[in-house]
């Protein structure tokens, strides 16, 4: 045990890698599920763990050195409030929506290949979890790959339902792909100035060595920095999915199987804000991007952008998927408002957020897996008058949809509370305006969803279904519960979350 | 039995009552009988809170922080007495009637219905008792959210139209009016400005105001946010959800115009003018007075609306927009007794209106008629029906020997107590116009109907249709309601020493 | 002029990812397209190799018969070594996919799936 507890942070990346390989292996006649569901179950008990050590710890961070080669030489983990709460997320998440995908997943890919998918559910697993926990910014890019391959081929497996899973994955391909190298080409630019690919490091020779020089007559690398920025913020930008920069998502989620999409929509996208704010406010620092270049505006834009656009197209969606696809366009905006406020109150938004859609969102989108697990579509006229049909998984439904909306007493409420008391703190009414009007428009779509549901005549012709088997149903109400849960009780995710916000801008804990 | 668990069940209550009504789906005597015995636990849980209110006590319960710094908590005062007082006792005929309703009309999904009354109560409960703004929001959304399955109950194209309105209109002056200006007073508090989020006496921005922390430009705007952010108070032009709610069922209706959802609103104005922005400072700072002016327009403009309605449920809907804002009025008249008026319209109001609705169905289920030109020579045929009908409309105009004469008689006072007050007079002459103007109005369209019930012959047509009364526990619940009405007028008392209690609470 | 010619590994890299990119967006043939992509990091792979070269550096081999020697950088070439593992990995799951796409549609251009989706629609 010792040994497990000294080795956690690289074990939580290593087991699931380890456990992919060995389920391709040796993963057939239905050996698969259990191997992944073994293993996710796993991280979730070491990200449970982790969380307490962090916070218990007296500096709040947790430091694992690969190899024992010392940082900024070898390759560091590091785990803090911010990406421990991350942690927890992913493997929360990926440990419900396993349970969920059994069923799911056997009735849309060929079962003889059931084990090559849980190979590489947990691939992508690796991926997320090492995005989040490592400390050295090439590694973040290779595990960002790790993540995304596995991701594109996940998604390209929704293919047997409808071929356009195939186009929607190559289009992510492409778009990640590109993501991806900008992001790689900016941490070239930042280890020419800093010759070290720590990001600890970089920030430390950034701020004592490259910045002051800035105020003085010969300021160094300042065109390098800055590029280097640019390509870094705009590559992870395309990961995140942040408007303009969203073209791959809408697709890939809507195409993509049921059980792959609820995995994605509440974690990859979160991961990728995880990495974004990693580098705003660990790598090159607030001082350099806010207060400099003023990349908080530009986000702020964007943010606003995608919280009108992305839930006025969710409005004018008739494949459900696709609605709450472009739906979490526009929750990505409040997530990246969060951060570009740059103030606690702001920050906390986001983490909280991060963790509120993860549930709300993969709670919506089982919900709408078992539908189309039953009726094999999720178009609105697929949804008419199921809420007679499979009144718990529609229950579920309607309970997320309420936090989309962000009616008290769910998840969604709260993330928005503290959000908007961000814009009054910073005096960013208009921001303010935009969250409340994001919220009607959430409104104006969840209630499109929610009248054909309740009000809505199922065709006579239709074949008669059933709810949803146990352990689909199971999975999604435990979700949606916690979506309620934590919207009356949000003292342990806000404290979280506050405890995150507060140690990225070195408030004290 | 502490206070605290008295408030936590009065809460918890109609909450284990809908799981109980949900599980006896199958059995609908059963699913009644829990019905009725949650009204009946949660008024008695209510009322035992009553002796301590009336002596002074403020029994308090912190049930849990939502957001740290937010608590949802609950705090027993006056003025939440008397609104949940009138909630939940009007909640037991309102059953009892739902179910002679649904039963003689054969609705569909009642499990359903019934269930999303209690929830609607304990939300109801949750704004009487709340203890600060953020509470008061978050069960006033609640309600709104628990009655949209009741407003669209019938489930066709009109209900799922009409349940668009009426989410459409509480929800987004909710979100763009109250939160907003919850969310200010939540920063202005954390910026030290103001001094609690708590209801307090003299309202919250005394300190900040005096200061000169607070501006009063602000502090205008919040407050016209608030006013119009409760949508549920139907002040014109926030009121097209109320007519449009007019879909439903009527148990619905009556609970709606009589025993929750409008009287959450106008208790929320009242709250939030003398608890929040309190009634010197809106008075000093001048910015009470709009509220006076759209109050009267709206209350002249509901009535004359009503008159030109031939549907009696729409013509109730408009006469209810008109007798809320008296309520409006009595709280923008900003004077210790125009409140306390106030506050006694709402008890008047309720038991008169839910007898009007409890009418009104009743002729539905009886004759099947919905308009008030149908109504000829009825009240020969269903005589304890429009008798009670009669009581009710007293009630509306103010005409003793019934209730609604004591409102009206305590906000005529309240004009007067604003008259001593030096300064300029027309905002009483104003206030007077319109409460007499208004009084004949409401003569003006209620008497026909009684004029017609009573003398005018039956029609060839009705003729060959014979009908008589309503079930019996249409007519139980009519009769109580039509006696509370009656009795209320000589019999006043808990109503009245609360609203006394709320006078010295502003004085 | 000479400072333009001094970064010429810049104008390397930028002139191939150029390259890349205006494929990946032009090319309407899914191939065309992934090799534009790969191309695309090719002028990433090669930055990164460029500026892990000093003037007159030898191979980071320790010579002990030279201790004035300068070594070039060799971290960025390993770390090229993983981006290039990288690269191949996407090509052969675009490749894997666009084969699919062949199958199911018959054809791998994007305009004529496009149109095929655009008709199955209505």
């Amino acid at each position: 045990m010792e040994l497990v507890h000294k080795n956690l942070p690289a074990l939580i990346v290593v087991l699931p890698l380890c456990m992919g390989l060995i389920t391709s292996i040796i993963g057939r006649r239905g050996l698969g599920w259990w191997l992944a569901m073994g293993t996710t179950s796993a991280v979730l008990a070491m990200s449970v763990q982790l969380l307490v050590n962090v916070l218990e710890s007296g500096t709040q961070t947790v430091t694992y050195v690969m190899g024992s080669w010392p940082v900024p030489f070898g390759i560091g983990y590091v785990v803090d409030p911010l990406n421990a709460a991350v942690l927890l997320i992913v493997s929360m998440i990926a440990t419900v929506v396993t349970l969920y995908a059994r069923k799911s997943i056997a009735s849309e890919i060929d079962p003889r290949r059931l084990h090559f998918f849980y190979a590489l559910w947990l691939f992508c697993m690796t991926g997320l979890l090492g995005i989040t926990i490592t400390g050295d910014a090439f590694n973040l890019y290779v595990l960002l790959e790790i993540s995304s391959l596995s991701t594109y081929t996940l998604v390209a497996l929704g293919r047997n339902r409808n071929r356009r899973a195939l186009t929607a994955a190559i289009n992510y391909l492409v778009l990640g792909s590109i993501g991806a190298n900008f992001y790689l080409l900016g941490i070239a630019y930042l280890y020419q100035v800093t010759g070290s690919l720590n990001i600890a490091d970089i920030h430390h020779i950034l701020t004592t060595q490259v910045f002051p020089t800035w105020s003085t007559d010969a300021p160094m690398y300042r065109t390098t920095v800055f590029v280097g920025f640019a390509l870094m913020a705009v590559g992870l930008s395309l990961k995140l999915a942040l408007f303009p920069l969203h073209g791959w998502l809408p697709n890939a989620y809507t195409y993509a199987p049921s059980s792959v999409s609820a995995l994605l929509a509440s974690t990859a996208t979160k991961v990728g804000a995880y990495a974004f704010i990693r580098v705003l406010f660990t790598l090159v620092g607030v001082n350099f991007a806010f207060k400099l270049l003023h990349t908080d505006t530009v986000l702020m834009i964007s943010a606003g952008a995608a919280i009108l656009m992305g839930s006025w197209l969710a409005f004018r969606q008739t494949n459900i998927k696709k609605l709450l696809a472009y739906s979490s366009i526009g929750q990505i905006g409040y997530i990246t408002l969060g951060f570009a406020l740059g103030n606690v109150n702001g920050l906390t938004a986001s983490v909280i957020h991060l963790f509120n859609h993860a549930l709300t969102k993969g709670g919506m989108f089982m919900a709408l897996g078992i539908v189309a697990y039953r009726t094999g579509h999720t178009r609105l006229q697929d949804l008419q008058g199921l809420g007679r049909k499979l009144p718990f998984t529609m229950a579920a439904f309607t309970a997320g949809g309420l936090g989309l909306i962000g009616v008290p007493l769910t998840a969604g409420f709260v993330s928005k509370w503290y959000l908007v008391s961000a814009c009054f703190e910073q005096g960013r009414y208009e921001m303010a305006a935009i969250v409340l009007v994001g919220s009607l428009i959430a409104l104006l779509y969840t209630w499109k969803v929610v009248e054909a549901i309740y009000f809505g005549k199922r065709p006579e012709d239709a074949p008669a279904i059933k709810e949803a088997p146990i352990t689909m149903l199971v999975p999604t109400l435990l979700l949606a519960g916690a979506s309620i849960y934590f919207g009356i009780d949000a003292s342990t995710s806000s404290r979280i979350a506050t405890a995150a916000a507060k140690f990225l801008l070195g408030v004290g804990p | 039995m502490t206070p605290e668990m008295t408030i936590m069940l009065a809460l918890g209550v109609p909450l284990l009552g809908s799981v109980l009504i949900a599980m006896a789906d199958r059995v609908p005597n059963l699913r009644e009988a829990f019905t009725l015995l949650t009204a009946l636990a949660t008024f008695g849980l209510v009322a035992s809170l009553y002796p301590q209110v009336i002596q002074g006590a403020q029994p308090r319960l912190e049930l849990l922080t939502v957001i740290p710094g937010v608590p949802l908590s609950f705090r027993v005062e006056p003025l939440g007495m008397v609104y949940a007082l009138v909630a939940t006792l009007l909640w037991i005929p309102n059953s009892l009637y739902s179910i002679g309703y649904m039963r003689g009309n054969n609705e569909k999904h009642q499990t359903r219905f019934y269930i999303c009354f209690p929830l609607a109560i304990a939300s109801a409960i949750g704004i009487a008792f709340a203890e600060n703004v953020f509470t008061m929001f978050v069960f006033y959304e609640t309600l709104t959210f628990s009655t949209f399955p009741l407003v669209t109950h019938k489930g066709n194209s009109d209900a799922v139209k009409s349940g668009r309105v009426y989410l459409g209109i509480l929800l987004t002056t909710s979100v763009c009016f109250q939160l907003l200006a919850v969310m200010w007073i939540v920063a202005l508090h954390n910026g030290g400005s103001v001094s609690s989020l708590d209801f307090t006496r003299g309202g919250i921005f005394r300190e900040g105001l005096a200061s000169g922390a607070v501006d009063p430009a602000i502090f205008g705007l919040l407050f016209f946010f608030y006013i119009y952010g409760i949508g549920k108070a139907a002040l014109m032009p926030m009121h097209r959800w109320l007519p449009a709610a007019m879909v439903a069922p009527t148990p619905v209706s009556a609970f709606l115009h009589a025993v929750a959802v409008v009287k959450a609103g106008v208790f929320c104005v009242i709250k939030v003018t003398v608890y929040v922005f309190g009634v010197d400072a809106l008075r000093s700072y001048h910015q009470g007075q709009w509220l006076l002016y759209a109050a009267g327009f709206t209350i002249l403009a509901g009535s004359l609306i009503a008159l030109f309605q031939d549907n009696l449920k729409k013509r109730l809907a408009y006469s209810t927009i008109s007798q809320l804002s008296y309520v409006v009025l009595g709280a923008a008249l900003l004077t210790p007794l125009s409140i306390m008026a106030a506050t006694f319209h709402i008890v008047a109001h309720a038991f008169g209106k839910i007898t009007l609705f409890f009418a009104a169905g009743s002729v539905y289920t009886a004759a099947h008629k919905t308009q008030v030109s149908q109504l000829d020579g009825i009240g020969r045929r269903m005589p304890w029906t429009m008798g009670a009908f009669t009581i009710g409309t007293l009630s509306m105009i103010g005409v003793p020997p019934v209730v609604g004469m004591a409102s009206k008689w305590l906000l005529i006072n309240g004009v007067i107590e604003s008259w001593s007050i030096p300064g300029g007079h027309f905002d009483e002459v104003f206030a007077l116009v319109v409460i007499l103007l208004s009084t004949l109005l409401n003569a003006g369209y209620f008497l026909p109907i009684v004029y017609r019930a009573f003398f005018k012959p039956l029609s060839d047509a009705d003729q060959k249709h014979p009908h008589g009364e309503a079930p019996w526990p249409i007519v139980t619940a009519l009769m109580f309601t039509a006696g509370l009405t009656l009795f209320f007028f000589f019999w006043n008392k808990p109503a009245f020493e609360l609203a006394e209690l709320v006078r010295r609470a502003v004085g | 002029m000479q400072k333009v010619l001094d970064h010429y590994n810049y104008w390397v890299c930028i002139i191939l990812m150029m390259i890349g990119f205006y494929g990946v967006i032009a090319k309407t043939n899914l191939v065309k397209k992934a090799l534009s992509l790969s191309l695309f990091q090719t002028g990433v792979l090669v930055f990164y190799i460029s500026i892990g070269k000093i003037d007159g550096g030898t191979g980071p081999v320790l010579d002990p018969r030279n201790p004035e020697a300068i070594y070039s950088n060799p971290l960025p070439h390993a770390l090229m070594l993983t981006a290039i593992v990288v690269g191949v990995a996407t090509l052969s799951v675009a490749m894997a996919i666009i084969v699919n796409i062949r199958e199911r549609y018959g054809t791998i251009d994007e305009r004529d799936i496009e149109d095929m989706e655009h008709l199955a629609e209505e």
